[in-house]
């Protein structure tokens, strides 16, 4: 009895560590090591095929600094994420507000919305890249009615920016709708009722009541769409096609940063340039949703 | 709450939901016209009668291997699932009722992966993949995804309500072991969200692209990478193009039609990206 006792003891006190173990095993293989080891790949100069050709500190750092081909992905990756974010984000809280109305069907409106995120990236893009055509798409189909000329989406920075980000705020703006009408219905309903009783407009309640509520969500909402935003690498690569789609249009035009990273290391066989660009677009990450919370914290919180 | 209910708030909602479903009933159209009617002008706003026809060229392609690619992903993403539930049941379980040495902060570096993309690690993971001979086959692109941060916050959530101390105090009384507790009251009652998690992780790995995009080798392809390959500029054929979108597109849309509540459910609840 006394053995069973102590084994039970034993027992209770390990079981939790190894409850935990699969899961802190398997991202320290495939999650953690890769991410640190970037950082040692990115200070030598590394190639695909022939491996590690030996220590060079920061030389591939100071080249990134000064490769135009980065910074014109760099400025397509910013430009994209704030063309597709912001609008994004203020439609989703709109849609929010909307949806936590009381609404007949409200499952159907709710899947109605939700339906593109289960929708795959690669279909996105594909999808897409008919529909943004430039003989026979039926944007420019519907745009000639308007008496607007085609326009060749691909062909031009500012319209392939903004037909990618229309892919993005496609797949996105439902599913962050309904985390923030996750977190509007724990608003107490009391504040609209004196609102109202007050006098103030839906306009008024949405602005001083359901934004300010909605802050700490929609700065989560927000950081997570940083992240996915500086990693955009899916929409563009099929919206392009082609035999070398990851050039991302004949000029780079939407080439961004996640596909600058694979066609350094893939195309141009440069593992170790590829890691820097990987260590500074996790630098981005960083900063980015640094900014967006100094920003959201404008906002005015409910006293 | 609102008094008025106002018929313009239905015409809003109208609009959004076909502006939701425009481009997927847009790719069924395609998908069931010939290329030389998707190439003409005006575009045809209705069902052709090629669905078929076009499916079946997708199917016979030799160089894509979609029907292959079909059960490679149904393949990787349930092994990813099961694998993902359990291993987040097991963590989830210890944060919420367990004590022991180091659990915040571990707890805390859990939360901390969810904010790390897996893509910034590309690099080492592809030529970790090639150290262990993996590189190219399906083992890769499941092997990195058979746990998952988001999964054990989950059901660390959850569990945390839904399981009475009492209950696992009662257990011990009666001598059981932790494990014994886990398989014979923890798991059945962390059902309910486990469904919910292997539903998002599912379709998260059916619809994975970049690492099984550059990991993958030309024989094993998985859904979403054999649609690049149909896409990627030796076939101009829109028509094969968008017949396979549809079938990779159809499991997962199908999924969510029989399952959207619980899916809303988990993704309301959990507020946080799979």
């Amino acid at each position: 009895m006394r053995i069973r006792d102590r084994f039970i003891k034993t027992e209770a006190r390990v079981a939790p560590y190894a409850f935990v173990s699969p899961f802190f095993i398997v991202f320290a293989i495939f999650g953690l090591f890769p991410l640190l080891y970037t950082l040692w790949v990115s200070l030598h100069d590394w190639s695909l095929l022939a491996g590690d050709q030996g220590y060079v500190g920061f030389a591939n750092y100071r080249e990134l600094m000064q490769d135009p081909d980065f910074w014109r992905a760099l400025t397509n990756t910013i430009g994209i994420f704030v063309l597709a974010t912001v609008p994004q984000l203020i439609l989703a809280t709109v849609l929010a507000q909307v949806l936590n109305g009381k609404l007949r069907g409200r499952t159907f409106w709710r899947m109605g919305v939700l339906l593109p995120n289960v929708t795959s990236v690669a279909a996105v893009g594909i999808i897409f890249g008919l529909i943004f055509a430039r003989d026979y798409g039926i944007v420019n189909w519907a745009l000639g009615h308007v008496g607007v000329e085609p326009i060749d989406w691909q062909g031009h920075r500012w319209s392939s920016w903004l037909a990618i980000s229309v892919m993005v705020d496609w797949r996105w703006t439902g599913y962050n709708a309904l985390i923030l009408l996750a977190s509007l219905q724990a608003v107490p309903k009391e504040l609209y009722e004196a609102a109202r009783i007050d006098g103030a407009s839906a306009w008024r309640q949405f602005w001083s009541i359901t934004v300010p509520m909605l802050r700490p969500t929609i700065i989560f909402v927000s950081i997570v769409a940083t992240i996915g935003g500086v990693q955009l690498f899916t929409e563009p690569l099929l919206f392009g096609s082609g035999v070398n789609a990851i050039a991302g249009g004949s000029t780079g035009q939407f080439q961004t940063v996640a596909m600058y990273l694979v066609q350094q290391a893939f195309t141009g066989q440069r593992f170790g340039y590829a890691s820097t660009v990987a260590w500074v677009l996790f630098l981005l990450i960083a900063i980015f949703a640094v900014i967006n919370v100094a920003l959201l914290r404008r906002i005015k919180s409910v006293d | 709450m609102r008094t008025t209910k106002s018929p313009l708030l239905y015409v809003g909602l109208v609009a959004v939901v076909l502006l939701s479903i425009g481009p997927l009933y847009f790719m069924l159209v395609m998908a069931s016209r010939t290329t030389d009617e998707i190439v003409s002008l005006p575009p045809p706003l209705s069902l052709g009668g090629n669905l078929f026809g076009n499916l079946d060229r997708v199917f016979e392609n030799p160089d894509v291997l979609f029907g292959q690619a079909l059960v490679n992903s149904l393949l990787v993403a349930t092994v990813a699932t099961v694998c993902v539930v359990v291993s987040s049941s097991l963590a989830g379980f210890a944060f919420a009722k367990l004590k022991f040495k180091g659990r915040n902060a571990l707890l805390l570096f859990v939360i901390g992966t969810m904010m790390v993309p897996v893509q910034l690690g590309l690099i080492p993971l592809y030529m970790l993949m090639t150290k262990l001979g993996l590189s190219g086959g399906l083992p890769s692109v499941t092997l990195p995804f058979v746990v998952a941060g988001f999964g054990v916050f989950m059901m660390r959530q959850f569990a945390e309500q839904a399981i009475p101390d009492e209950m696992i105090e009662a257990a011990r009384v009666d001598g059981a072991s932790t494990f014994r507790i886990f398989f014979s009251i923890v798991f059945p009652a962390l059902r309910p969200a486990a469904a919910v998690l292997g539903l998002l992780t599912f379709m998260e790995r059916w619809n994975d692209f970049l690492w099984p995009y550059l990991t993958l080798d030309a024989d094993h392809p998985t859904v979403q990478v054999a649609l690049s390959r149909l896409s990627s500029g030796y076939y101009s054929d829109q028509s094969l193009i968008m017949a396979g979108t549809f079938i990779g597109t159809l499991p997962l849309v199908v999924v969510f039609i029989v399952f959207g509540r619980q899916i809303i459910g988990g993704i309301m609840e959990g507020g946080l990206k799979a």
